[in-house]
């Protein structure tokens, strides 16, 4: 059984979704029915943030949007983040900085934190360190320690501003 | 599919099919779904209806709409009225889950950990169901009845929630495994009532439904200087938090054993108690 086709916008393009399951996540749209694998599938229950996106803004898990009850909103995946309608570069201020400090090793919760990064310097220019890791609490990664990640938001942080002034 | 745009049209798409799945949140019912644990096939999406969004006050209540979410409680503005809850919802989840979660699902879902519920028991909040039949109100110990059972019928929803301002202290405490992202062991929230002179407690995670310590309450409300604003003394405290420890009925799960779950309430209820009004040989807070 398929449900009625719907329209969302995805990194600034309108798309359909024909032919959609009643149960589909976002998530599973974007990876398995839009060609956008960038956001991850792991937990599937909003534990780990992988699979970040904004939806009208908001920073939400992919995986717990029902696709079909998001129809007509905005979406926005990592492979929005670049400037470049495939993703392909040049690459975004936070996605610069995860490469300059390291903070990608084997690179799964990336796609969730980068968005996750962008969402928080949208409303806090300048972060302390408690509020980046309330803002990055959502988002496992079981690589690096986070070290390196609270490296990379401080100088995507500085990217940002400078980018600004 | 429908997504409702006003609540008249939610009611009469439940109405038409009282088996329809409520979508409002949808992080714990995609969870159910993304597992295979529940099949949907008609869903009524009401993120979308205007009349379910915000909160209003009237003289000393607000009316918090079903769709309030986790972070638009959080927010200091609303925050400032309900403490407890605004401090509850900054513990749920992450900032994703927050973004989305309300305090409609909260209700809906009626875990037993669910972090809106001790703080609501302990407000005494009215919940409002609305049908195409009409509209009920129920206080919060009759709409939640059993572990993960609510008192909604088929075709109801729930539209708003009904707390008080009570212009005291309070406060939310959970225990978990670490900071965030935590589904609580054991939670407990504690509001103050200057007016009517009482300390309410509500407990979480350790019943099936949420809990009063209401043995406790009438303890401690006799030995609060009421007039004189100094704090409880320390034998005070300390028998508070024994009798909220004998009011928790908790069990023995995976998340933690009933023994532990007993203590720690104890133990949230003489730190919440403290906080509220401060210790012997201190200002109070």
């Amino acid at each position: 059984m398929s449900g009625d086709p719907y329209r969302l916008t995805v990194n600034g393009r309108p798309v359909e979704v024909f032919d959609g399951h009643p149960g589909e996540s976002l998530l599973f749209v974007l990876r398995e029915r839009l060609g956008l694998p960038g956001s991850k599938n792991a937990c599937e229950e909003g534990e780990c943030g992988s699979c970040s996106v904004r939806l009208d803004g908001d920073l939400v898990c992919s995986c717990l949007v029902l696709a079909a009850a998001a129809a007509d909103r905005q979406v926005v995946t990592v492979e929005g983040l670049a400037d470049t309608d495939d993703g392909a570069g040049p690459l975004a201020d936070v996605q610069r900085a995860f490469v300059e400090a390291g903070a990608v090793q084997c690179g799964f919760c990336t796609p969730g934190l980068l968005m996750a990064v962008d969402a928080l310097l949208c409303d806090e220019p300048d972060p302390g360190e408690l509020t980046v890791r309330e803002a990055i609490s959502g988002n496992l990664c079981r690589c690096t320690g986070y070290g390196r990640i609270l490296e990379a938001v401080d100088k995507a942080a500085t990217m940002r501003r400078e980018a600004r002034s | 599919m429908t997504i409702a745009r006003t609540l008249d049209d939610a009611c009469a798409a439940l109405a038409a099919d009282p088996t329809a799945t409520v979508l409002a949140g949808g992080t714990d019912l995609m969870v159910q779904v993304n597992r295979g644990d529940r099949i949907i096939s008609n869903v009524v999406a009401i993120d979308r209806i205007p009349e379910l969004r915000g909160w209003t006050r009237e003289g000393d209540f607000l009316e918090i709409g079903a769709g309030m979410t986790y972070a638009e409680m959080a927010d200091p503005g609303f925050a400032a009225l309900v403490p407890a809850l605004g401090q509850a919802a900054r513990t749920v989840g992450s900032p994703q889950i927050r973004a989305t979660g309300t305090i409609g699902g909260n209700l809906a879902t009626a875990s037993p950990a669910g972090d809106m519920l001790p703080v609501l028991v302990a407000l005494d909040a009215v919940v409002e169901l609305r049908s195409s039949n009409g509209r009920r109100h129920l206080p919060l110990d009759e709409f939640v009845v059993g572990v993960k059972a609510n008192a909604l019928t088929a075709g109801e929803l729930i539209v708003t929630v009904r707390v008080p301002v009570l212009h005291g202290p309070q406060e939310f405490m959970k225990v978990g495994p670490r900071n965030a992202m935590v589904i609580s062991v054991a939670s407990l929230a504690l509001v103050v009532d200057p007016a009517g002179r009482t300390v309410r407690v509500g407990l979480g995670s350790v019943a099936p439904v949420p809990l009063r310590a209401t043995e406790a309450e009438v303890m401690i409300g006799g030995r609060i200087d009421w007039d004189g604003g100094g704090p409880p003394t320390t034998g005070d405290v300390d028998r508070f938090g024994q009798l909220v420890a004998d009011a928790a009925r908790p069990i023995d799960d995976h998340r933690g054993t009933a023994a532990y779950r007993r203590h720690v309430v104890g133990v949230m209820a003489q730190r919440t108690l403290v906080r509220a009004f401060g210790m012997v040989g201190e200002a109070a807070a």
